[in-house]
């Protein structure tokens, strides 16, 4: 009879790194589903393209490397739905395709793969299509305009309040009815599963609550200074991709501080520069570019937020 | 009852599952007497003893058979009457081979004691019959007892906790011995307060243990014993660690790299407090201790009084035998346990429990790369940053370790447990510590 040898601890915690981003893609599915509802069936196949070619790229690069296949860890698939989520319906399929291959390959892979990147990949594919086609990526799409015989363009909440404004009411915000990209339409629709992610365990809830919180305190702020010109926080959470990005994003495992001081200092940061960015610059949305920064940061914020050490003076 | 908002409890650390219900109400029996002991002559932190006996002598069961000079050690006491077979580095259950003895055994019992010694005794008395009694710590670290009753020069005692928490899973001894032995239990507290002069002794229970708390508490009050206080704990794992205990009862933090008689503490075990009544008031050594026999791969789990040197094969088959399924033996709890290559070994003093495992329970994660979730830093007791730790080990950055804290870890492996990414975290610390302390 031969035991089984090995070092403690004997019993493990149910999580393992496919449950977790299987669990994310799970959480990800309402929003997705609302998006294709409003959007129709371009969005679908949006989806449906990142999606696929997240994987294929994933496949090809660990094929090469002849390193063992992690198709089945999730983080791919992962990082295809989420960049979807981030583009307008009225993006061109290669150039989905195109924006996944660049974040999958570039945004992870060239780091070194899972767990080694310092920026959220899918934020790397959409920063790379957000300079490679500028104008599809800034063309937005009415809710339920495929059923116009012709499609009808239309504005994003945050450019109308920002180039013309005009506020578009909350509860539209809150429900989804509104142009955008697929996966920031609904604030519910994100914020449910996010919730039940944040009691569970698999998202940290540090990060979302001082993303938001600062972006409510710093966007509450101007808008007591001049409510005429700046729009109030709750408009603020509501609009754009803030939602997707405080929850989905900025909260990404790898390119998200290890400390608890780190994630709140990881938030406050990113809420700070999203209403800089929404109020004055030339940009109406600045989720993207705010984690992407922070990103940078994460490695020098881990350094200097350790904790203190039981029995140890700071 | 309070409520769990205002249980006393340390920061972080773990629930795992508790899987006690299978030995938590099987009183604890004594174990057959076995034909033949392995005693390790190392069975404690510190010094290993040097043999007092030599092959082919007769021995009397309590007989001391190894001490040693040095402070920090305990002497080893032979647990049945018989003959000394062989004196040889033998398989010990830390795994690696330890001198031991074998003695085989003619059935002669040891004569008891005649009647009970003067309670009056000094604590010079009591640190020697304590020492000589060769009692360590029962809960798992097996440090010498009778140096924690020694407090240097300048170090003032004020409090004695009692260790009741039995925070690792699976394990049932000590809260059998707090039902069964609450009186020897509470002398051997007011023992080790008399020992060291502190003036106030708290015992320390979780709160999935109520009837332990109950019996205790109701033993205090029938033996007027009220000045001893009753720490109700909210369950958590490592709650049993001297550092963690020491948090959650007294809210103060042991030093990096002091000991508990630093913030003028002394933590002993319920099975430890009760082995120093039992040396002081009948004279007997400590050459049996409870062991909770238990898992998946066991027939018949229980709660056996066993000799110290009996083989886990003899106590295994005294509970059953083991199942079809029974995959991995281990000594100790799932979290800190050591698993063990054959049954072929002997109890030790540090043998708290008999694990066997099957394969369900031992479900191995696939290994990832670290995916930075953090949940290492968010259940580490001990506020360290194990993911970092363990990389550090992993590439031999060794200063970068100890600079992180890397020292300070108390290997409850807390890390290891939430892990997704299936890192050996605390595996790695271990490692590290090993070589640091081998460059020193």
């Amino acid at each position: 009879m031969s035991y089984i040898i090995s070092p403690s601890p004997h019993t493990k915690f149910i999580y393992t790194v496919p449950v977790m981003m299987f669990i994310v893609l799970i959480a990800l599915v309402p929003a997705t589903i609302a998006g294709v509802v409003i959007f129709g069936i371009k969005a679908l196949l949006l989806v449906l393209v990142c999606v696929l070619a997240a994987l294929l790229t994933e496949f090809l690069i660990v094929r090469l490397m002849k390193k063992e296949l992690t198709l089945a860890d999730g983080s791919a698939a992962v990082t295809g739905l989420l960049l979807a989520l981030t583009l307008s319906p009225e993006v061109p399929l290669f150039a989905a395709f195109l924006g996944t291959v660049f974040a999958v390959a570039v945004g992870k892979h060239l780091f070194g793969g899972l767990g080694y990147n310092v920026f959220n990949p899918a934020l790397v594919g959409r920063a790379f299509l957000a300079a490679a086609f500028p104008v599809h990526m800034t063309t937005w799409l009415a809710p339920f305009a495929y059923r116009a015989v012709d499609a009808v363009s239309s504005a994003t909440p945050l450019a109308l309040m920002k180039f013309e404004h005009v506020l578009t009411p909350y509860k539209v915000l809150f429900f989804g009815n509104v142009a955008g990209c697929i996966g920031e339409t609904s604030a519910v629709l994100i914020l449910i599963p996010a919730l039940l992610l944040m009691w569970k365990g698999i998202i940290n809830w540090r990060i979302p609550t001082s993303y938001l919180g600062s972006v409510v305190l710093l966007g509450g702020f101007f808008w007591l200074m001049n409510p005429a010109n700046y729009p109030d926080p709750l408009f603020h959470l509501l609009a754009g991709g803030l939602m997707l990005g405080a929850f989905f994003m900025a909260t990404d495992l790898v390119t998200s501080p290890l400390t608890k001081k780190g994630m709140w200092i990881f938030g406050a940061g990113a809420g700070i520069l999203v209403v800089i960015i929404r109020l004055f610059s030339g940009l109406p949305e600045g989720v993207m570019y705010s984690i992407l920064f922070m990103n940078a940061f994460v490695p020098l914020i881990n350094r200097y937020t350790r904790p203190r050490i039981l029995g140890r003076q700071k | 009852m309070s409520s769990p908002q205002n249980m006393k409890t340390f920061k972080q650390g773990i629930h795992p599952e508790y899987h006690k219900q299978r030995t938590e109400n099987r009183e604890v029996i004594e174990a057959a007497v076995p034909k033949k002991v392995i005693i390790p002559l190392h069975q404690h932190t510190g010094a290993t003893c040097d043999p007092l006996v030599k092959v082919g002598d007769e021995v009397k069961e309590g007989q001391k058979i190894g001490d040693t000079s040095k402070f920090i050690s305990a002497p080893i006491h032979a647990s049945i009457s018989g003959k000394v077979t062989k004196i040889d580095k033998l398989p010990h259950p830390c795994g690696v081979n330890i001198l031991s003895v074998v003695i085989e055994g003619n059935g002669e019992k040891r004569d008891a004691e005649s009647g009970t010694r003067d309670a009056n005794v000094s604590p010079e008395e009591i640190r020697k019959i304590v020492r000589e009694a060769g009692i360590v710590g029962l809960g798992g670290a097996a440090f010498p007892t009778h140096v924690k009753l020694t407090p240097p020069e300048g170090k003032k005692i004020d409090t004695i906790l009692i260790n009741g928490c039995e925070c690792e899973p699976y394990i049932t001894a000590d809260h059998r011995i707090m039902l069964e032995r609450t009186e020897d239990m509470i002398a051997g507290a007011m023992l080790a307060a008399q020992a060291t002069g502190a003036k106030r002794i708290i015992v320390g229970i979780e709160d999935n243990k109520p009837n332990a708390l109950g019996k205790v508490k109701t033993e205090l009050r029938r033996l007027k014993a009220e000045h001893i206080e009753v720490a109700e704990l909210e369950t958590k794992y490592p709650q049993g660690g001297e550092k963690m205990l020491i948090k959650a009862v007294l809210d103060r933090e042991v030093p990096s790299k002091g000991l508990p008689l630093d913030v003028g503490v002394v933590v002993i075990n319920v099975g430890t407090a009760v082995a120093i009544a039992e040396a002081v008031k009948f004279g007997n050594p400590l050459i049996k201790r409870v062991v909770t026999v238990t898992g998946s791969g066991i027939k018949e789990p229980q709660n056996l009084l066993v000799r110290i040197g009996t083989t886990f094969q003899e106590i295994v088959d005294q509970c059953g035998g083991l199942n079809q399924v029974a995959t991995k033996i281990i000594m100790g709890g799932p979290m800190m346990g050591v698993s063990q290559h054959t049954l072929e070994i002997p109890v030790v003093k540090a043998t708290s429990c008999i694990l066997v495992l099957s394969p369900t329970d031992v479900k191995e994660k696939k290994l990832y790369p670290c995916v930075k979730c953090a949940k290492c830093v968010d259940y580490c007791p001990m506020f360290l940053v194990p993911s970092r730790l363990s990389a550090f080990s992993e590439n031999a950055k060794y200063s970068d370790f100890e600079d992180w804290g890397g020292r300070d870890c108390i290997e409850c492996g807390c890390c290891t447990y939430m892990c997704p990414a299936g890192i050996p975290i605390v595996h790695w610390i271990k490692l590290a510590k090993l070589k640091l302390s081998q460059m020193k």
